[in-house]
C-alpha cells in the first residue's frame, strides 16, 4: 500500500492540479450546500430566491460569487490537469482506466457547470439555456425526445428549474463523487508516474513520499486559490440579471467564457451540415481524447519524442482559445450587438441597485385591484392608456422588449420626481425613445399616481 | 519511506529540521487562519434569519376615523397585516377592536387574551369581553375585572393619517403581568 503513495522523482509543483481539483470540489459542495438554504428551485421563486440570497442574505452576494467563480476556477484547473498529465505522457504505463475516468470527470463537471448555470433563473441563464438545450435537439434520432426530457417539456419552464436542480445537487454530485474515489483509487494504484523522463511501468528514480513535501505543495496551491476566489469574491461579486423574461425578444445570450469556443465553433455550422459541427466533429474530438491511451501506446513519455501527439493536442487548445477570442471579437465589431450587449450589462447593474423586491404570495392583493379601489389611480390608468404608454412599458407597466417596467424601483419613487421625469425626461430615457409629456396638471397627477400604485 | 521501493529514496540533508519545522507549522496556521476566515462567512449566512432584526410590522389601515366618531360599543374590525416571510410578502387578516373615542383619542384592542391566548369576543348583553376559554372578563376599555388573566387586554399602536385609522399589530407575551412585544 504504502508505495502507492511514493513519487518516482520527488514531489513537484506540476502535479499540484489533482489535488486542487478535489479541494475545489469540496469548496463547491460546502457553498453549494449553504445556498439550498434559500434557494427554491421553481420559476416563480428561483429567481427571488437568488435574489434574497444576494441583496438581503449576510454573506450571501459573497458566498454565491465564491460558488460561481470556483466553477470557472474547476474548468481552469481541469485544463491544466489535463494538460500536465498529457504533456507528460503520464496516462502511458497501464493507466488507461486512469485517464477514461478524468475524461469521464471532465464531463461531469462540464455537466455541472451547464445545469448549475440555469438555476438563478435570469435572463443570461434562461436564454444560454434555451440555446444550450436547443442544441440536444440535433443529436440523430433521439434530438428531440432529449430537448424535451431535458426541459421537461417543449418550453423552458419551472419543469426545466427542477430538473437542472436535481441533476445539480444530486444526480451528477453522486456520479462525481464516485468517480472521483475510482480516480483517486485508480491514481494510487498505478502510482504517480513521475516526470517524463521516467520509465512509466517500472520507476527507476529514486522515490519521495506524497506527505509531506506534496502535501505541502498542494495545500499552498490550494490556498492560494482560495485566496484568489475571496478576493474576487469579495470586491467583484458576481451579478445576478433581471428575472427571465421569456417574450424578451432583443436578449442576445452569451454562454460562459469557457463555452464560447464551442459557441463560436457552432456559428460555423448551418443548415444541413450543422449536425457534423454540433454532433460529429465534437464526439469525434471527445472519442480521441478518451481513446489517447490506446492510441498513443509507446512508453516513450518526453513530449519533444511525440511530436503529433502533442502537436495535435496543442493546435486544438490554441484552437479552442481563438475560438473564443474570435468570439467575443465578432461581438465588438458588430455595433448593433455591441449596444444591446452593452444595454443588457446595464439592466444588469440596475437590477443589482434596486432594493430587494419580495415576492408576493397567493392570498395578496393583486396591484390592479388595488388601483382600481384609488380613484385618482384609476384616472391615471386611462391615461397611462390613452397615451399609449401601455405599448411600451406594458400592461399594468411590466415592461416590454421596447421599455423598461415601471413596477418596482421608478413606482417607488416620489410624485415629485415622477412628474418632473414624465415632463423632462434625462438624456438617457431619450435616447431610449422616451418622449416627454404633455399632459394638464391634473392628468399628470393622476399619471403619477396611477405609476405609484404599480406594484 | 518504505525499504520494498524498486527505487532508493530521494533524503534532503539539506534542509535543516527548524527551518523545515517552521514552514510546517507556518503552513498550518495558515491554513488554520483561511479555514476560520471562510468560515465565519459560512455561519453568518447560516444564521442570518436569527442574526437579522425581524422587519418591522408596517402600519395596516382599519377606516376612516369618522366611522369610529360615534361608537358606543367597541366595533371588531379585519386589518390586513403585512409581514416578510424571508423572501415572500404575505397579507394576512387579523382582528382588532376599536374602542369608543374618549376625549378624541382612539384606541385599539387586540382580541387576543393576554392568559393563554383565545380571541375574545366582545358580549353585547354584558357589556362585557369575555374570553371563552377561562373566563377572563374586561371591561368595555379592555381593563381586567376578573379572571386567570395575568393583566388588562393589550392596546395596539396606532396613529390617525389623513383621516385613516392606522394601527400596528403585534403579539404580546402571555402569562406575565406586563405587556412585552414579541419581536
Amino acid at each position: 500500500m504504502r508505495r502507492w503513495m511514493n513519487h518516482p522523482g520527488g514531489a513537484r509543483w506540476a502535479y499540484v492540479f489533482g489535488s486542487v481539483l478535489l479541494f475545489l470540489f469540496i469548496s463547491q459542495t460546502i457553498t453549494g450546500v449553504f445556498l439550498a438554504l434559500y434557494y427554491v428551485p421553481s420559476a416563480t421563486s428561483a429567481h427571488t430566491t437568488v435574489a434574497y440570497i444576494v441583496k438581503e442574505v449576510t454573506g450571501g452576494s459573497f458566498l454565491r460569487s465564491l460558488h460561481a467563480y470556483g466553477s470557472s476556477a474547476v474548468v481552469i484547473v481541469l485544463l491544466l490537469h489535463l494538460t500536465q498529465t498529457y504533456l507528460y505522457g503520464a496516462y502511458k504505463g497501464r493507466r488507461e482506466l486512469l485517464w477514461i475516468s478524468g475524461c469521464i470527470l471532465l464531463a461531469l463537471m462540464l455537466a455541472m457547470a451547464f445545469t448549475g448555470y440555469l438555476l438563478p433563473w435570469d435572463q443570461k441563464a434562461f436564454f444560454a439555456t434555451t440555446v444550450g438545450t436547443n442544441m440536444a435537439s440535433d443529436v440523430p434520432f433521439i434530438g428531440t425526445w432529449l430537448k424535451r426530457f431535458m426541459r421537461g417539456g417543449d418550453e423552458m419552464g419551472t419543469l426545466t428549474v427542477s430538473r437542472f436542480f436535481v441533476a445539480h445537487v444530486f444526480v451528477i454530485p453522486a456520479v462525481l463523487i464516485v468517480f472521483i474515489a475510482t480516480h483517486v483509487y485508480l491514481f494510487r494504484k498505478a502510482g504517480a508516474a513521475g516526470p517524463p523522463s521516467e520509465d512509466p511501468l517500472n520507476p527507476k528514480l529514486p522515490t519521495q513520499r506524497f506527505y509531506p513535501r506534496q502535501v505541502v505543495m498542494d495545500t499552498i496551491v490550494a490556498l492560494f486559490m482560495i485566496l484568489i476566489l475571496g478576493l474576487l469574491a469579495h470586491f467583484s461579486p458576481t451579478e445576478l440579471g433581471p428575472k427571465a423574461n421569456p417574450a424578451d425578444t432583443q436578449y442576445i445570450p452569451r454562454p460562459e467564457w469557457y463555452y464560447l469556443p464551442i459557441f463560436q465553433w457552432l456559428k460555423y455550422w448551418r443548415g444541413p451540415y450543422a449536425i457534423i459541427g454540433i454532433i460529429v466533429i465534437p464526439a469525434i474530438t471527445a472519442s480521441l481524447l478518451v481513446l489517447v491511451p490506446f492510441i498513443d501506446r509507446r512508453l516513450e513519455r518526453r513530449p519533444w519524442r511525440r511530436p503529433i501527439a502533442v502537436g495535435v493536442f496543442l493546435v486544438t487548445l490554441i484552437c479552442f482559445v481563438l475560438m473564443g477570442l474570435m468570439s467575443e471579437r465578432d461581438d465588438q465589431r458588430d455595433p448593433s450587438i455591441a449596444k444591446q450587449v452593452a444595454k443588457q450589462r446595464e439592466e444588469t447593474e440596475q437590477f443589482m441597485r434596486e432594493p430587494f423586491q419580495p415576492e408576493g404570495a397567493a392570498s395578496s392583493l393583486s396591484a390592479p385591484a388595488v388601483s382600481v379601489l384609488d380613484p385618482l389611480a384609476a384616472a391615471g390608468k386611462k391615461v397611462y392608456e390613452s397615451e399609449s404608454c401601455d405599448a411600451c412599458h406594458g400592461e399594468n407597466g411590466v415592461g416590454t422588449a421596447a421599455g423598461p417596467k415601471l413596477t418596482g424601483a421608478t413606482a417607488q419613487k416620489p410624485a415629485e420626481e415622477l412628474s418632473n421625469l414624465l415632463r423632462h425626461p434625462t438624456a438617457k430615457m431619450i435616447e431610449g425613445e422616451m418622449k416627454p409629456v404633455d399632459l394638464s396638471d391634473e392628468d399628470l397627477k393622476a399619471l403619477v399616481a396611477y405609476i405609484k400604485s404599480l406594484k | 519511506m518504505s525499504e520494498a521501493d524498486d527505487a532508493p529514496a530521494i533524503t534532503r540533508d539539506d534542509d535543516s529540521v527548524t527551518r523545515r519545522s517552521f514552514l510546517g507549522v507556518l503552513l498550518g496556521f495558515g491554513t488554520v487562519v483561511m479555514g476560520a476566515a471562510l468560515s465565519v462567512p459560512l455561519i453568518r449566512f447560516a444564521l442570518h434569519p436569527l442574526l437579522t432584526k425581524t422587519t418591522e410590522i408596517g402600519w395596516s389601515d382599519i377606516g376612516k376615523t369618522d366611522e369610529f366618531a360615534s361608537l358606543t360599543a367597541p366595533a371588531k374590525r379585519l386589518i390586513k397585516v403585512e409581514q416578510r416571510d424571508a423572501w415572500r410578502k404575505i397579507i394576512s387578516e387579523k382582528a382588532v377592536y376599536v374602542l369608543p373615542p374618549k376625549d378624541g383619542t382612539m384606541r385599539i384592542l387586540s382580541p387576543i387574551c393576554p392568559h393563554l391566548g383565545c380571541s375574545i369576543p366582545w358580549n353585547e348583553a354584558k357589556q362585557e369581553f369575555i374570553c371563552p376559554c377561562h373566563v377572563a372578563v374586561f371591561a368595555m376599555d379592555g381593563t381586567k375585572i376578573s379572571g386567570p388573566a395575568p393583566r388588562s387586554m393589550d392596546a395596539l399602536d396606532s396613529k390617525v393619517e389623513d383621516g385613516m385609522l392606522k394601527v400596528r399589530y403585534q403579539y404580546f407575551r402571555q402569562l406575565i403581568p406586563t405587556k412585552e412585544p414579541l419581536s
